[in-house]
């Protein structure tokens, strides 16, 4: 008996009973279509979360303070060490022994009072030097940037994000401007364009930038020339690797210590952020397709039992076919050919409905990631509803085989 | 053409063990028309699934067209019904989904035969004047018309036996006649029929008449005489 053959019989006898068989396809459909659209958004989420990060520069380093180490790696605390310096940072940046490093520029603040007239805002307040715009991928949208002599002269002017307009200022221009931060004249001199990301991380639109020595003197009042972060611009993102190596020995020669492992900072790239926030949401997107899977599973147990049902309801006609030259294959490839149709059917409308669904949910729920259904899931959905068909179809269809003609024929 | 030595049937009904046949020996050559009779508990059922290949025998040897049939498999078994034996059945067993024709199609379609099945299979209908139920599903037909649909599927792969199990048992006598007409004109054409009834009227169609009884022959006759109705 040929394939063609075999499937003529199978959609022969799946027309027989449409109703039947259209509820048992309903299950494959309804599990292929959750798998398709849940893992779409887990996908969907991946993307967004990489977009915001790489939004920040992927070929960022960033270097933090960390705990001083004693004689014997006592661990002594968080922010026991010696700390970040402006020093450090210009060391860093030097091409000479940093060749991977394009600029470094160190960053320190905190949340700040804005205050325009009757409004207020608070805002996330950032105090660092003319490279800032390179390094974090910020593009001034009007007006200038501080330079490097307004750094050295404690200057207070401040470049402020699109939120902090709409906020402050009601959307007018805000150029020229003097506001108050923490209670003291900052002159705006320029406003970034918006950096569209908004979410789960911080806001990287609500920022004030100022210089750092002007943050030091007039707004972090107390806490000295401390330095909070350094942000090391590589020069590409492949390069991240070799210039963390670069940027530790720099620091380790600073600040004299010779064993890597009791460094008193860390460097964080955004690849690993990047590679740790994916590691999340592939967990979520793994999770969220096997709770799919799991009516996936039900859908084949109720095909499982369906054909249980057909063969039993065609027992007769097993005997006939028996009795007249078909071979227990025969009788094994019809059954199969038949569950692994209704599955395959039930999954390619599954399918369908799935796409259909990613479409139109994300504009039900706008909370939603905008699910990213990639070609291969859909391959292997398709795959998988027919692997279903096959594996609860083989115990139906093996039952059926194995029936004794004499025995089948006797069946009413 | 068929040859039987000592065949035996154990059934095993519980604990209980049942021979349905004990110790049957049986010759018929080609062309012959033989009738197989005897009441129910006889074994006549038993010998037909067992000459028919759809039951092996407990013990003794079993020649059907040179082929020692107590020692094959499944599949090969599978393989002898198809190419060997035409079945008619007293129910008909057609398929019910499928037309007169593709019920008549359905043997080649196991044989493999792809090539002019369809012809074939028309042709088969045709000898049984049903060429115009062609594509009648099997309930648009009448008792005698099925049998003549199940006769065509008998024939179609051209078998070594024709195997009728109570073929009229399901019909009116018209239509008895009808079918037992038109097996003997295949018996005529030279066609190897092996009928099982219980019924002398039916029986008296064949050549040759073998009773049985609590699973032994008891006769084996050729009657001189052929009733009315079959003459």
């Amino acid at each position: 008996m040929s394939i063609l053959e075999g499937l003529r019989l199978a959609v022969n006898g799946l027309l027989s009973n449409r109703l039947r068989s259209a509820l048992t396809m309903l299950g494959i459909l309804i599990g292929v279509s959750a798998v398709i659209l849940l893992v779409g958004v887990g996908n969907g989420a991946t993307v967004a979360v990489q977009q915001q990060i790489q939004s920040l520069g992927s070929n960022l380093l960033t270097v933090f303070p960390s705990n001083a180490r004693g004689a014997g790696g006592v661990q002594q605390g968080f922010g026991t060490g010696a700390g970040l310096t402006l020093d450090d940072a210009k060391a860093i940046a030097n091409r000479q022994t940093s060749p991977d490093v394009v600029t470094a520029i160190p960053s320190a603040g905190g949340r700040a009072q804005l205050t325009y007239g009757n409004q207020n805002w608070n805002s996330s307040l950032t105090g660092t030097t003319q490279d800032f715009p390179s390094v974090r991928n910020y593009e001034v949208a009007s007006g200038t940037f501080f330079s490097s002599g307004e750094v050295d002269a404690a200057s207070k002017v401040a470049v402020i994000g699109p939120t902090v307009v709409t906020n402050l200022f009601g959307g007018a221009d805000p150029i020229g401007q003097v506001m108050k931060i923490n209670r003291q004249n900052f002159r705006v001199i320029g406003v970034f364009a918006p950096k569209g990301s908004s979410g789960g991380f911080n806001n990287q639109d609500d920022v004030v930038v100022v210089p750092i020595t002007s943050a030091w003197s007039y707004l972090l009042g107390g806490r000295g020339k401390n330095v909070q972060q350094i942000y090391v611009e590589a020069t590409s993102a492949q390069a991240t690797t070799a210039a963390n190596t670069e940027v530790t020995q720099v620091l380790l020669d600073r600040h004299h210590i010779s064993d890597p492992t009791l460094a008193d900072f860390q460097i964080l790239s955004q690849q690993d952020v990047l590679n740790s926030a994916s590691q999340t949401t592939g967990v979520l997107t793994l999770m969220l397709g096997a709770i799919a899977g799991i009516s996936l599973v039900v859908g084949g147990i109720g095909i499982m039992n369906i054909m249980l049902v057909t063969v039993t309801e065609r027992t007769r006609e097993i005997g006939i076919r028996k009795a007249i030259g078909a071979r227990r294959q025969d009788i094994l490839l019809q059954f199969l050919i038949e569950s692994m149709f209704l599955s395959g059917l039930g999954g390619a409308l599954g399918i369908l409905i799935g796409f259909g669904l990613a479409r139109i949910l994300p504009l039900v729920v706008s909370t939603l990631p905008t699910p990213v259904i990639s070609t291969p899931s859909v391959f292997m959905a398709f795959g998988i509803s027919v692997g279903i068909g096959l594996f609860f179809g083989l115990y139906p269809a093996n039952r059926a085989a194995r029936l004794r003609p004499i025995e089948a024929l006797r069946y009413e | 053409m068929i040859t039987l030595e000592g065949i035996t049937k154990l059934y095993l009904t519980g604990e209980v063990e049942v021979a349905a046949l004990k110790g049957v020996s049986l010759h018929i050559p080609e062309g012959e028309f033989i009738a197989i009779m005897g009441p129910s508990g006889s074994g006549k059922s038993t010998l037909m699934n067992v000459i028919g290949c759809l039951d092996q025998p407990s013990s003794g040897r079993y020649i059907l067209d040179g082929y020692d049939v107590s020692a094959l498999t499944d599949d090969q078994l599978a393989w002898i019904r198809n190419r060997k034996i035409g079945f008619v059945f007293q129910s008909y067993n057609l398929i019910p989904r499928a037309s007169a024709v593709h019920n008549v199609e359905m043997p080649l379609i196991y044989a493999g035969d792809s090539q002019q099945r369809r012809e074939r299979a028309t042709a088969a209908l045709e000898s049984v004047g049903l060429l115009e139920r062609a594509g009648h599903l099997p309930s648009e037909l009448s008792g005698g018309q099925q049998q003549r649909v199940a006769i065509a599927r008998a024939l179609v792969t051209d078998p070594a036996i024709l195997l009728a199990d109570e073929p009229t048992g399901n019909l009116d006598s018209e239509s008895s006649l009808e079918i037992m007409k038109l097996l003997r004109d295949l018996n005529q054409q030279g066609r190897t029929i092996v009928l099982i009834t219980h019924e002398p009227d039916i029986a008296a169609f064949a050549q040759r008449v073998v009773r049985l009884r609590d699973g032994v022959i008891v006769s084996d006759e050729r009657p001189a005489v052929v009733t009315e109705m079959a003459r």
